[in-house]
């Protein structure tokens, strides 16, 4: 997990080494994050960002074309896509450690469960 | 949660400078502090935005005289401006990846982008709010309109916040003066950035699309 | 362009990573950043946990003093029949700060007190993950409490209830600023409770020491983890809740106007998914509490450690299911009402396994009856009782009886007063000699706990029968004619009630007795050793008080109790494997000592929380009285944020005045 220091040569590094037991300084902590090996390409993004748009562009047509019984749970799982995408490649959960996204799936998993629980005591499907 | 081994191979007796020094460096799951803040902050986030959709939700068919969404979206311009959102998310994470390969001119390049993509959602945004107004949609007119325009409204203030926290770092990048790492506090803002378009995704189908 | 960093010499070092130097020529230099370490100053702009831990204490007790005013108050007006004493709309004020100043200005801004002091040095950290947001936590929870409380010189407090339920809280019932100076205080607090739940999270996944895994950590350290994850989802519910009050009272905004066709029960529905978490945040600290001292004193150590564990999570979890048992009475159907009512008596059984591992823990050990133990037994006792009250709610049938009675003020007094304030108050008996290196005196201690007990009892028990027997909650007054004969005589245990509040009273008196005899300074017996009750856990192993760097030397931890086997080795004896006490806290301090880390650099003081945080109220005051104002604090705000975000979260070298302490504590270690 850490890093090589050769600090004649990085003075950034060096003062880093001499400022050895930082506590709660956001300049300093792990600065060296796995995650770094595992950057993807811009091109992956870039193919990320298409399907998106192509989702969107479905997405806005629905305006035009009725689906029937088919129309909401179809808008509904364009949506989802959308945003798993966005969370796994653009936000990089895909490659980042597991407790970053425990944080949001715990988040999100209350947020539906609360949520749709009280809307279903409102009757509002 | 994952717990990454000890540091086995510093382990001198207790008390070893050597030990408080990698302990500093490093944490037990190799974490950095300020994305784990971040994403806690995210997750608490979901369940802001989730109240304010709900209300929505169950006041969007309450618009008593006032006029209500059949009678007033704009699919086709809300849709250019959620695609121009979209598309900031992909140049935002473009500025993270030119950071993080120190191409310091190509990540305030991507982060000015970004900037005026997130800017022109907004004041798309204000365009369609003051024609709703003036097609009789005030704040206070019915619970539909409250509710619409406290969820978009939340969500537009998060954008502009988004927008100049943007800004500040463009001019930070340039001035060399961000404190800690400059590729983290970018992916910092990349993140809020990409929440904030994620709420949006859910708002546009939610509250545009789906058919009262 | 830095407005607060002193001009060094050194030039800017480009990259990332090194703190910014800024030359004479660039920076703005108005403001040198804080560098006081002893004086007001040093308090005032602080960042270290142990500061702000113990100014979070004495805030909350002084609020707690408060809290406690109002409800001898609301007592004094139920003590006899037809009373005057408070007018039917100050007593609408009075039970509804009582509420609110006890929530969320004593109970949880304790709780934030001992886990900002006690969670780093339990961890074997030398601070919180993000110190300036710690300080501006506490800053903002002192304000938005003066805030809120400066309402009863501003037109009334809030009198709609510490639950503010709508539409009667709307301006058309509720006209006076009380209940816009409630919403937009208990914002602030909470900004301050989410701010606070973030860095303590981090704080305990990130930077436990060396070896300190999960299962090792301290049973406080877990149910603090515990509790702030529901901080971290319930706040942002009751912000969206509080929003909406405040933009329908001052913006006009239709949220709960029922001619416009809202649904009362959305604010209920708001209200309580944050509420219901609420209860869990006040009394999992205190099951942390009672997880350290019982196995202290008991000497044994805690029984099933990884099951008090995962049932606070499972709690946690849970108690974010259980909301709409507080609705049973509203309306919302049997369906909901079934479900609510299942889940419900599911989360008793997590509870009820912490009482039996508590109690299995004390089963064969050593017991000794210290103050801290017995306000323990008495908060496992009455939280039972709370308990089990609580089970007969949980049966929604019986409920619709006992809701808004006074037997529902009963339940929540016995497990929020009996339990999770009984469990504070042994946190100060057990923590005191190591934050400031005196034992409370353990007499006082016990009259302490039993005047404070059995006034308890007293006022809260006969609640229970009087609830049940049809006394109303909020009732301003009962009339003589009520007085009645026999055992549900309403007018005998009122007074009873009446009494046993003002006894409480006394025993809170003889708490402050005891902190002030303790620390006279001519009680030279109250001087109190390194490790006075022969404790388990790491923050017993520092000096007392802690030094500024909480450790000499950051401990790799081996096993759970982790200090606990330090001073203790299993030897075998011819009667079996003995623990033999091998060395003294003393003793490991001084090695400590002696194997101290060079170059400890601790995070610099900061202006920018306190000021941040001083923005809010400006905002808030604006909102009611004058928009003008509220831009101006805005605009404050977004200042304020530019200069912490340009401020590195230490400063550079030449900034730091060296401390006034010399000796053979390695304070500081200056580079080069």
């Amino acid at each position: 997990m850490s890093e090589t220091i050769d600090t004649a040569l990085d003075p950034a590094a060096a003062a880093r080494a001499e400022h050895a037991a930082y506590v709660g300084d956001n300049d300093h902590t792990a600065p060296a994050d796995d995650h770094v090996a595992h950057h993807p390409k811009d091109t992956l993004y870039l193919k990320v960002a298409v399907v998106l748009a192509v989702l969107t562009a479905l997405e806005t047509s629905t305006y035009w074309v009725d689906l029937g019984a088919a129309h909401t749970p179809v808008l509904l799982v364009m949506m989802v896509i959308k945003f798993v995408l966005v969370l796994l490649y653009f936000m990089h959960l895909k490659f980042d450690s597991k407790v970053c996204g425990a944080m949001f799936y715990a988040g999100m998993a209350l947020t539906l469960m609360v949520y749709l629980g009280t809307l279903l005591t409102f009757r509002v499907f | 949660m994952a717990d990454v081994a000890v540091h086995t191979d510093h382990a001198a007796p207790d008390g070893h400078a050597a030990v408080g020094h990698a302990a500093m460096h490093t944490t037990i799951p190799g974490l950095s502090n300020n994305k784990l803040g971040m994403w806690l902050f995210l997750g608490s986030d979901c369940l802001l935005f989730g109240g304010l959709i709900s209300v929505y939700m169950l006041y969007r068919g309450r618009n008593g005289t006032g006029p209500g969404p059949d009678a007033l979206w704009d699919i086709p311009l809300t849709s250019v401006s959620s695609f121009v959102l979209l598309m900031s998310s992909l140049t935002m994470v473009l500025a993270v990846s030119a950071a993080h390969r120190d191409e310091d001119a190509k990540a305030q390049t991507w982060l000015s982008v970004t900037a005026l993509l997130g800017s022109t959602f907004v004041g798309a945004q204000v365009y369609e709010f003051t024609s709703f107004y003036h097609e009789g949609l005030g704040y206070t007119t019915s619970l539909f309109s409250s509710s619409f325009y406290s969820l978009t409204g939340f969500h537009g203030v998060h954008v502009t916040v988004g927008v100049i926290m943007l800004l500040t770092l463009v001019a930070m990048v340039s001035k060399n003066k961000i404190p800690g790492q400059k590729a983290e506090a970018i992916e910092m803002v990349g993140l809020y950035w990409h929440f904030v378009d994620v709420v949006w995704i859910v708002i546009f189908t939610l509250v545009y699309l789906i058919p009262t | 362009m830095a407005i607060i960093e002193r001009p060094s010499a050194t030039p800017a070092t480009a990259g990332a990573g090194a703190p910014t130097f800024v030359p004479p020529s660039q920076a703005m230099g108005i403001f040198h950043r804080p560098v006081a370490t002893t004086g007001w100053k040093s308090w005032l702009f602080t960042v270290d946990h142990k500061k702000i831990g113990i100014m979070y204490g004495v805030a909350a007790f002084a609020f707690f003093l408060v809290g406690g005013l109002e409800a001898l108050l609301i007592r004094t007006q139920l003590a006899a029949p037809d009373n005057t004493v408070l007018s039917a709309g100050l007593y609408n004020q009075m039970f509804t700060m009582h509420g609110t100043t006890m929530i969320f200005l004593f109970v949880m801004p304790m709780i934030s007190a001992l886990a900002n002091y006690f969670i780093p040095l339990q961890i074997g950290a030398r601070d919180v993950a993000f110190p300036r947001f710690n300080a501006l936590s506490f800053w903002c929870f002192l304000f938005g409490g003066i805030f809120l409380n400066t309402s009863w010189f501003l037109g009334g407090a809030a009198d709609g209830g510490w639950f503010m339920y709508q539409p009667n809280a709307s301006n058309l019932f509720s006209p006076s600023h009380g209940v816009d100076f409630w919403a937009l205080g208990v914002q602030i607090t909470g900004i301050a409770s989410l701010t606070g739940a973030i860095n303590l999270i981090v704080t305990i996944i990130n930077m436990r020491a060396p070896g300190m895994t999960l299962w090792k950590m301290p049973m406080y350290t877990w149910m603090i983890l515990v509790t702030q994850f529901l901080l971290v989802f319930a706040v942002p519910v009751i912000s969206v809740a509080l929003f909406l009050l405040t933009f329908q009272r001052s913006f006009g905004g239709q949220f709960f106007n029922v001619d416009a066709g809202a649904d009362p029960l959305l604010w209920q529905h708001l209200f309580w998914i944050f509420g219901h978490p609420e209860v869990y945040i006040l009394i999992m600290p205190s099951f942390g509490i009672a997880s350290e001292i019982i196995p202290v004193f008991s000497r044994k150590p805690l029984f099933g450690y990884k099951v008090m564990a995962l049932s606070g999570a499972v709690i946690a979890f849970v108690g974010f299911g259980v909301w709409a048992h507080h609705m049973f009475a509203s309306g919302l159907g049997p369906v909901s009402v079934a479900v609510f009512s299942a889940s419900t008596m599911i989360i008793a059984i997590p509870t009820g396994v912490k009482i039996i591992n508590w109690t299995l823990t004390m089963w064969g050990g050593k017991i000794r009856y210290t103050a801290a133990m017995i306000f323990i037994l008495g908060m496992i006792v009455q939280f039972v009782i709370g308990g089990l009250s609580g089970v007969t709610h949980a049966v929604s049938p019986s409920d619709t009886q006992q809701t808004d009675t006074y037997y529902i003020v009963a339940h929540f007094h016995y497990v929020i007063f009996g339990g999770a304030v009984f469990g504070i108050f042994a946190a100060f008996y057990f923590w005191w000699p190591k934050m400031f290196g005196r034992m409370l005196d353990e007499r006082l201690g016990k009259w302490n706990f039993w005047l404070m007990a059995i006034g308890m009892n007293l006022t809260f028990g006969p609640m229970h029968m009087i609830g049940l027997q049809g006394q109303p909650r909020r009732m301003v007054v009962w009339p003589s004619k009520l007085t009645g004969d026999g055992l549900f005589n309403l007018g005998f245990w009122n007074r009873v009630a009446s009494v046993g509040s003002y006894m409480i009273g006394i025993g809170v008196i003889v708490f402050l007795v005891n902190i002030y005899r303790t620390h006279r300074k001519s009680n030279t017996a109250s001087l109190a050793p390194l490790d006075p009750w022969d404790a388990r856990s790491l923050e017993w192993m520092t000096a007392n008080p802690p030094k500024d760097h909480n450790f000499d030397a950051i401990p790799t931890v081996h096993e759970l109790d982790e200090f606990f086997h330090r001073k203790y080795e299993e030897v075998d004896t011819e009667h079996g494997p003995k623990l033999v006490k091998t060395t003294t806290a003393e003793a490991l301090l001084a090695e400590q000592e002696a194997n101290a880390d060079e170059h400890i650099h601790m995070p610099s003081p900061s202006y920018w929380p306190i000021l941040l945080a001083f923005t809010l109220p400006v905002i808030s005051y604006g909102i009611i009285f004058s928009i003008p104002l509220a831009a101006l604090g805005g605009a404050l705000l977004l200042v304020c944020a530019f200069g912490w975000a340009l401020e590195p979260s230490t400063a550079p070298e030449s900034d730091f005045d060296p401390p006034a302490e010399a000796g053979p504590s390695k304070e500081l270690e200056h580079v080069g």
